[in-house]
């Protein structure tokens, strides 16, 4: 299925959360959708007929300068073997976005990482901890604004 | 941040909520910490197993230990092909798949086109990858099921694969070798003799491995049945590589979704049957990989035969010039699928570069294997994952 | 000439300072606590596999650091991971050594610039013997450190302290 006629599937039934689509001119065609609704979005395409999403591939936080940040969505079907992009975009005043996780399981560890690096909180996720920084890191290491920390525990961090 | 999450800061008295478990401990269960170091777990990994008896209630993993900061690195990194030699140290033991993945992302992104002695080159050294990394997977395995002597075997075949990487590269174990557009030196003269001769020499010991270990008593009596993994449970945790394969579903990026030139070669699939057990337990994804061994050297004699001449460093750019743009690219690595979502600002150093891991994936998926098993099958089930901590953690 | 590459024709009787024999049984079974991190511990498995064989020199891997003389610290070392590494340093019994494997515990390694998490060097929580650089080291490289440890331990003494 060519990633026009997935937006217009999509398009006919949401038509309030599909914000944009930038389906020509990238080498991945991606749909942009609103925050709050993506858990219905993403429950949508993995269970409609002709779409099948079954996989997510990938969750990344990413941070656009200026207070802007923002999740990507990056959707495979084993089934049928189409790919489609979803994003998000957030602000670092209010970083909301509704989870996955009860669509995809996998999406559990890529939402904490998103957390963890950004500082993104995922809504309706059940166990939203740190993955990979210890449990007591402060700051959000990925932010382009990130400043190192001189100590942790007692240990020098710097070089 | 004032979420509840960012204030714990580790255990000083018995919790009354376990973090991950989600509910209090009852009286009957224990919780046991199989501490970042422990001789099964593969590299720095805590498993905190919640455990009434001998039986596992729930497994809740801690990562982290190894967290290199890969994706910081290569935001500061002043242009694309320096990131290389940081994307070898994730996955160490493949260390030519991981290259291979960002070498793919970065032409696609860029447009870039690579000659085809290139090409097969490539697809050698990560099919001799592959080899390698189901070795390393099969010894320590035997070493946790308790067989000794498959790992020194297994090590002994490893080593002659490291001559042949050596010779070509100059490195036995991270080589910083593909670069974007091309490869860092050629082929010495002899490489086609060594390698028909490797794989002459290695197909016997396939079979002297199944032989020793695959096909023992007691480690089907270990292995069968054990950590089954329904193949709708594995697909909708995302995994993917000999853990999807075990459980039955038939998906390879190599044969389903192609990148370089795989599509001119002839190899199959193999999958997990149940044979001696159900399908979806760690002897299927065990004896997935050691079938993939053999489906590796058959592409390997085919490559080597049809390897075209030409110069491999010609293609490689002096300077990248790149344009705004991003691009996930995935590609089929011993341990699963590998994908690399690449963002650039049309600046030479990278905006973002994020590396999906298929360990972290399939590690995902081990409370929904476990719960229920025994202590010592945790060991058995772990194995059977194959993670690597590096990759894991990045 | 060994002490043992001597045939004994008349008298059955050595004589020798207790330094030296001590030194000389310390020095033949280092036993090790295994302790890979990352990378290197691919390179000390390889050392301990049949082709740079690690048995012949007494040494072989322990899992836990309470039956253990020497912790080879091969791997990066995070710092989620020093405490732990701290712990597992205090549990060995004396005399302990340490020998550092690889760029990443000797001082931070390719991720010394820009590693928010990465201990610059292990020294900086416990005390080490012997460096080994490398990035991977050789396995020839890691043996060549195990017997430059070999060498500190044959020159120690009972009267003088060891400074740890």
């Amino acid at each position: 299925m060519i990633p026009q006629e997935m937006y217009d599937i999509l398009r006919a039934e949401f038509d309030d959360a599909v914000l944009g689509a930038q389906l020509e001119g990238v080498l991945d065609p991606e749909l942009t959708v609103s925050p709050e609704r993506v858990q219905d979005v993403a429950r949508f395409l993995r269970d409609e007929q002709n779409l099948q999403f079954d996989t997510l591939m990938c969750l990344t936080g990413m941070d656009y300068t200026g207070g802007r940040l923002g999740v990507v969505y990056h959707l495979a079907s084993i089934k049928w073997g189409h790919k489609i992009v979803l994003k998000t975009e957030l602000t670092a005043e209010q970083p909301h976005c509704r989870s996955v996780e009860s669509v995809w399981k996998t999406a559990n560890w890529h939402e904490r990482e998103a957390f963890d690096m950004f500082g993104i909180i995922f809504d309706g996720h059940p166990d939203l901890r740190r993955i990979l920084n210890p449990y007591d890191w402060e700051g959000y290491p990925l932010r382009k604004d990130y400043r190192v920390p001189e100590f942790y525990n007692g240990m020098r961090v710097p070089y | 941040m004032e979420h509840a999450a960012t204030q714990m800061s580790g255990y000083v008295s018995r919790p009354a909520t376990i973090p991950g478990l989600g509910r209090q401990l009852r009286e009957h269960e224990m919780v046991i910490s199989m501490g970042p170091q422990h001789p099964s777990t593969h590299g720095v990994l805590r498993l905190e197993l919640v455990v009434d008896g001998e039986v596992v209630v729930d497994v809740i993993p801690h990562l982290g230990y190894l967290h290199r900061c890969f994706e910081k690195h290569c935001e500061h990194m002043s242009n694309y092909q320096q990131v290389i030699p940081y994307a070898d140290r994730m996955d160490y033991v493949a260390a030519m798949s991981n290259e291979f993945g960002y070498a793919v992302a970065c032409e696609k992104l860029f447009k870039i086109e690579v000659p085809e002695r290139v090409e097969y080159i490539r697809v050698i050294m990560a099919e001799f990858s592959r080899i390698v990394s189901h070795l390393i997977a099969i010894g320590t395995y035997g070493m946790d099921i308790g067989a000794f002597t498959p790992f020194l075997y297994c090590m002994r075949d490893r080593e002659h694969v490291l001559d042949i990487f050596e010779q070509t590269c100059g490195a036995r174990l991270l080589y910083n070798y593909m670069w974007v557009g091309g490869l860092s030196h050629d082929v010495p003269p002899d490489f086609a003799d060594k390698v028909k001769a490797f794989c002459k020499y290695f197909r016997p010991n396939i079979k002297e491995l199944n032989d020793l270990l695959s096909h023992n008593k007691i480690f089907i009596d270990r292995t069968a049945n054990v950590g089954v993994l329904p193949p709708e449970v594995a697909i909708n945790y995302a995994c993917s590589g000999p853990v999807l394969r075990g459980s039955g579903v038939k998906w390879d990026l190599r044969k389903n979704d192609p990148y370089s030139v795989y599509d001119r070669f002839d190899f199959e699939i193999p999958v997990g049957t149940g044979k001696v057990g159900t399908v979806g337990d760690c002897w299927d994804r065990y004896m997935v990989r050691v079938r993939e061994m053999e489906q590796s050297v058959n592409i390997i004699e085919q490559a080597i035969d049809q390897l075209p001449s030409g110069d491999v460093r010609a293609a490689v750019p002096k300077r990248i010039r790149p344009e705004r743009g991003e691009v996930y690219v995935r590609t089929e690595t011993p341990k699963g699928e590998l994908g690399y979502y690449i963002v650039s600002d049309g600046t030479p150093s990278p905006y973002r570069v994020k590396v999906k891991s298929p360990c972290f994936v399939n590690l995902s998926a081990l409370p929904a294997m476990s719960r229920g098993a025994m202590i010592a099958d945790i060991v058995a089930i772990l194995g059977s994952i194959d993670i690597v901590l590096g990759e894991v953690d990045r | 000439m060994g002490l043992l590459d001597q045939k004994f024709d008349n008298s059955n009787i050595i004589i020798t300072t207790m330094d030296d024999l001590l030194n000389w049984a310390r020095l033949s079974s280092l036993w090790g606590m295994q302790f890979g991190l990352a990378c290197c511990a691919i390179e000390m498995m390889a050392t301990g596999a049949s082709h740079y064989d690690f048995d012949r020199f007494g040494t072989f891997f322990r899992g836990s650091p309470r039956q253990s003389d020497v912790m080879i610290v091969a791997g990066t070392v995070t710092l989620k991971m020093a405490s732990r590494l701290k712990t597992l340093y205090d549990q060995m019994s004396e005399p302990r050594y340490v020998i550092s494997m690889g760029s990443c515990s000797n001082c931070g390694g390719p991720y010394w610039e820009h590693g928010y998490h990465v201990l610059k060097g292990v020294d900086r929580v416990i005390p080490v013997d012997v460096y080994v650089p490398g990035c991977p080291p050789r396995p020839e490289a890691l043996l060549e450190g195990l017997m430059k440890l070999q060498e500190k331990i044959r020159t120690e003494s009972l009267a003088k302290k060891k400074s740890a």
